[in-house]
This record gives C-alpha cells, structure tokens and sequence, in this order.
C-alpha cells in the first residue's frame, strides 16, 4: 500500500526514525507544495501583476490559481473573498481591523479562554482603540467552550472571535450554536481556523461565520503565508490596513482611492511563492480522504489518550474522549516540568514535541498551570509515533520524578 | 548531547532544592519570568552591614532552573550585595564559553542555546533585587 508518507519530503532520508508530534506548531510540508514552491522560484519567478512578458504572465497566473485553491478548499464564494496575509497572525490583526470602525464605546467583544495569544491580543488592542471591552466564553473542565453560559454573556456584543479548534486541548468549537447565538444577537463570527485547517477542507459558507483565518505552515504549505477569508461585502466595507502598492487604485499626494478585496489588504509585493506553494498544499488536501484520515487520527489520539491516563501521575488537560476534537493532547508528569519532558523526549527517544504556555496563558491560569507538554498528530504519523511517544515518557519519569 | 543535560549532577543539584523557602522578614524581593514558558523565580534577601545574611528562592520551573537557583543559593549568600549582583555576568559569560568553577556542573547547558535563559533566570532575579536595594539606599 502507498503510504502517505511518501508525499512528505521530510520522510525522504531518514537515518533515525522521525517522530514528529509537534504539527499544532508546524507541521512537514508535502511534496507538491515543495515543488510548486522551487517551479516558481526556477521556472516563474517575477513579480505578479505588472510585467508583461511570458514569465510574468506564468507567474500572475499560478497567483491566481493559487487564491481559487483557497477559495476551494475553504469553498467560498469566490476567489476575491480570500486574501493572503502572512499567516493567522496577520489574518486575525487584519480581521480587527476590518471590524474595528463598527465598535461604539461600551460595546463588548467576545472571545474565549481557549484563544491562542492571536486571536486575543489583536481584540484587545482594537477595544482600546475604540472604547470596547473585552469579555470571555469560559471553558470547561474538560477543556470545551462552556457554551452554556452564552445568554448570560450577550450584553453589548458586536463581535465574536473564537478559536475553532483549541491548540491545548484539541476541542473542536460547536460553531452552530455560536451562529445562532449570532443570530440572535447581530454579533459578527469571526473562526481562528489556525488549527482546523491542518485536518481537511472547510465549509465557511456552511459553517455561517463571517471571517476565518488560517496559516499555511501548519497544513502542509510554507512558512510566511496564510489565509484571511472574509464575506466580500465585510472586506470592502472597510479602509486598507497597510498602504503600498497593489492596494491602490490611484494615488495623489494627498489621498488615495483604495483597489477592492482582496487586494486592498495585499499592500507591497505578496510572497508569491508562498502562495504559490499554499495553493499546492490546499489541492493535495483537498485530493485526501479525509474521512480515513480522520478514523486514523481518531484512533491514534485514542491510543495516546489511553495510554496517557494508564501513566501514574499523568494528568491530561481537555477531554480524554475523541469525539469533536483534533489530535491534539496536552498533559503534564507530576513533577516532571514540560520543558524537561520534551528535551529528553527528543535526546533519548526521537520524539518531538513542544512545552510551554502555547500561547494560551489565560487557559493555563483557567487550569492552574504554567506549562504543559503538548502532542499533536498529522496524517504521516502512525502507530509507532505513539508508541514512542509513550514508551519515552515512561522512561523519562523513571528518569526524573 | 542533550542528554548530558540531565546528568547526575545537575539532578541533585535541582534536588538539593538549596536556597528553597521564603524569609519572614526580607530586606528586599525580586520576581523574574521566563516569557517564553512562564516559569517564575522569587528571590528574597535579607541584607545586614553590607552582606547577604538570608537567601530564599522560590521557583516554579523546570530542572535547570531549579539546580541555576541552588547553584544561586550556594554563591550569593554571604557575599557582599554588589559581588553577588556580578554573578549575573558570570552565569553568561560561563554559558558562553568561559571557565568558571562555580558553575562546572552546568557545562552540558553550554550546547542548548535554548535552555540558557532558564539558566540565568534566577540569577537575574538576585541582579534585579540588588539593583532595587541600592536604589532605595
Ligand atoms: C489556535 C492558533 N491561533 C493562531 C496561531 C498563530 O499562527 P501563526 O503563528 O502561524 O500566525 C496559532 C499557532 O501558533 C494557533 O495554534
């Protein structure tokens, strides 16, 4: 049988075993978006949009192609509703931005205990900005939105901005009843997709939100690229955030008028490689089966979890089930700092993984913690990865608890 | 390599847990986080006649910030405030490459660029509270 692996250049040469569990930082980049990346940098590279010979041409024309894959992959509307940032950082700052001008003083933003530090601080920093505030979705002890306390929340809220898959715990956001609590209340959706959009193509007109962000090197793409998706109507209601070229339509020294969506929020030369390379990404997932995938990540997270919970003094954060999550898993060894786990997960045992707050310090504090050692699963990993995983970890608090 | 990084000795210079506790009455305190973990370290010290009488740490962190704050323990007390504050230096210019026995047993720590803050965390923590001390002299 092909294994998937194969599709992963990281996998080509190995001389030891590569257990690679940190994909919720950063997963491998598979091969046809390595080699539409090197096309582009031997075959095409120019700059997009201005030249006019052949190769330019070959250029502007793989940039496009590359923003219908996205438009595919998260099937929206059409291909100007997707605008290429660097990656969800620069999405969800840009997602403030184009939200920012609607809030009044006194009205309240609503994001969530889960939220990864980006799509926390780009909010905050646009309540400033306008005299809003900021309140939180608490989470459950299993780690879950606690979805429950909503209505009690709803006071003043003109924004929702929710992760949609949680980086700590792998939660998966029920984002139906988040619609109808938008419904219900005027708000905005906007979905921090960071983590969603490693494990398969998307519905954003499904799911009803109104902006998703995502990056590229967490599924399977490039560094330095990534995906803000937005309804074309909110993307063209609002002023550019950077100025520069391709954002402009005609420019005077005193003002300018400003190029519709997308590119309004495409100021300066777009890594065009990058998205290039993105675009590749975005086809060969969409070209996967994912309901397989997903059966095969199911079970390995089952192994892990189990396996976890069989280990004295292990104490998973988030739910120990597998249903409505990602592979992501993240736990602490009694008396073992994360940070010493992952070093000698990977000096004895080969198994990379990461510790550390994750960016989520309000749900370490909501879990009375600092820092926790995270695993986290992609389609190339497999049954001897957990087993590592789990036989290092046994070894290692022989070792140091 | 890494590996080394847990050897004997630092364990039990971690678990010697030297300096662990807090002071009733300290002269001065200072507080130090490692932004890129959030581990903390709290130095207390009390401070008589131009000398280090009374140390305690407390830490929240991984091993080798542990063993760095025993290590802290073991050469800050007694010393006199403004030699003790030296120590910060000294931890870096070791980590770097400088030989210092005070410090031999972190050598491994040399060849993890990444774990050198968790290292100096403690001992920046003594340097802030000394700077607070002559401040308010
Ligand atoms: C949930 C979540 N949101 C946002 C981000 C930020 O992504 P990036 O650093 O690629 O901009 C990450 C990744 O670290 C994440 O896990």
């Amino acid at each position: 049988m092909r294994s998937i692996r194969q599709d992963f250049p990281a996998f080509d040469r190995l001389e030891r075993p590569l257990h690679f569990l940190d994909n919720a930082a950063t997963s491998q980049i598979c091969r046809p978006a390595l080699e539409a990346l090197l096309g582009f940098e031997t075959e095409d590279r120019s700059n997009v949009k201005r030249g006019v010979y052949a190769r330019a041409e070959r250029a502007s024309a793989a940039f496009d192609d590359a923003r219908k894959s996205a438009a595919a992959f998260l099937n929206a509307a059409r291909p100007e509703e997707v605008v290429f940032t660097s990656g969800a950082t620069l999405g969800l700052n840009t997602a403030a931005h184009i939200l920012e001008h609607r809030l009044e003083p006194g009205d309240v933003i609503l994001v969530s205990l889960l939220e990864h530090h980006s799509n926390l601080v780009p909010w905050q920093l646009a309540a400033e900005r306008r005299g809003a505030s900021m309140r939180a979705i608490p989470v459950t002890d299993d780690g879950r939105l606690d979805l429950d306390r909503l209505d009690e929340l709803a006071k003043g809220v003109k924004i929702v901005a929710v992760t949609h898959a949680s980086n700590v715990t792998g939660a998966v956001t029920d984002v139906q009843r988040l619609r109808a609590f938008c419904d219900a209340t005027g708000a905005l959706l906007v979905l921090d997709g960071a983590q969603r959009a490693a494990h398969g193509p998307l519905d954003v007109q499904a799911l009803g939100c109104d902006l998703y962000a995502f990056s590229g090197h967490k599924c399977f793409g490039p560094t330095g690229i990534g995906v803000l998706w937005g309804r074309y109507d909110l993307l063209d209601s609002a002023p550019p955030f950077l100025g520069g070229g391709e954002m402009i339509r005609r420019v005077n020294i005193e003002r300018s008028t400003y190029a519709p969506p997308p590119h309004r929020y495409e100021a300066g030369t777009p890594p065009i490689g990058g998205a290039i390379a993105l675009g590749a990404a975005l086809r060969w997932a969409m070209a996967q089966d994912w309901t397989a995938l997903e059966e095969q990540e199911r079970e390995l997270a089952g192994r892990m979890l189990d396996g976890l919970a069989a280990m004295p003094g292990c104490r998973v954060y988030g739910s120990t089930g597998t249903q409505a999550r990602i592979g992501v898993v993240s736990f602490e060894l009694e008396d073992v700092h994360a940070h010493d786990v992952c070093q000698l997960m990977d000096s004895d045992h080969g198994v990379m993984m990461r510790g550390g707050h994750h960016c989520a310090q309000p749900l370490m504090e909501r879990f009375d913690t600092v820092a926790t050692a995270r695993a986290s699963l992609a389609p190339y990993n497999d049954a001897a990865d957990v087993a590592a995983l789990l036989d290092g970890l046994l070894a290692v608090r022989r070792k140091l608890a | 390599m890494n590996d080394a990084l847990y050897d004997q000795a630092i364990i039990a210079e971690a678990r010697s847990k030297t300096g662990a506790g807090r002071l009733e009455h300290p002269t001065v305190t200072a507080e130090c986080d490692n932004p890129l973990c959030g581990d903390r370290i709290t130095v207390a010290l009390g401070v008589e006649d131009g000398r280090i009488v009374d140390l305690a740490h407390k830490t929240r962190g991984c091993l080798l910030t542990q063993a760095a704050a025993s290590l802290l323990a073991r050469h800050a007390k007694d010393a006199d405030p403004a030699k003790a504050r030296e120590l910060r230096d000294a931890i870096e210019a070791f980590l770097k490459g400088g030989e210092d026995e005070r410090f031999a047993i972190l050598t491994p720590v040399r060849n993890a660029k990444s774990r050198w803050d968790c290292v100096t965390l403690p001992f920046q923590a003594l340097a802030d509270a000394i700077t607070d001390l002559e401040r308010r002299a």
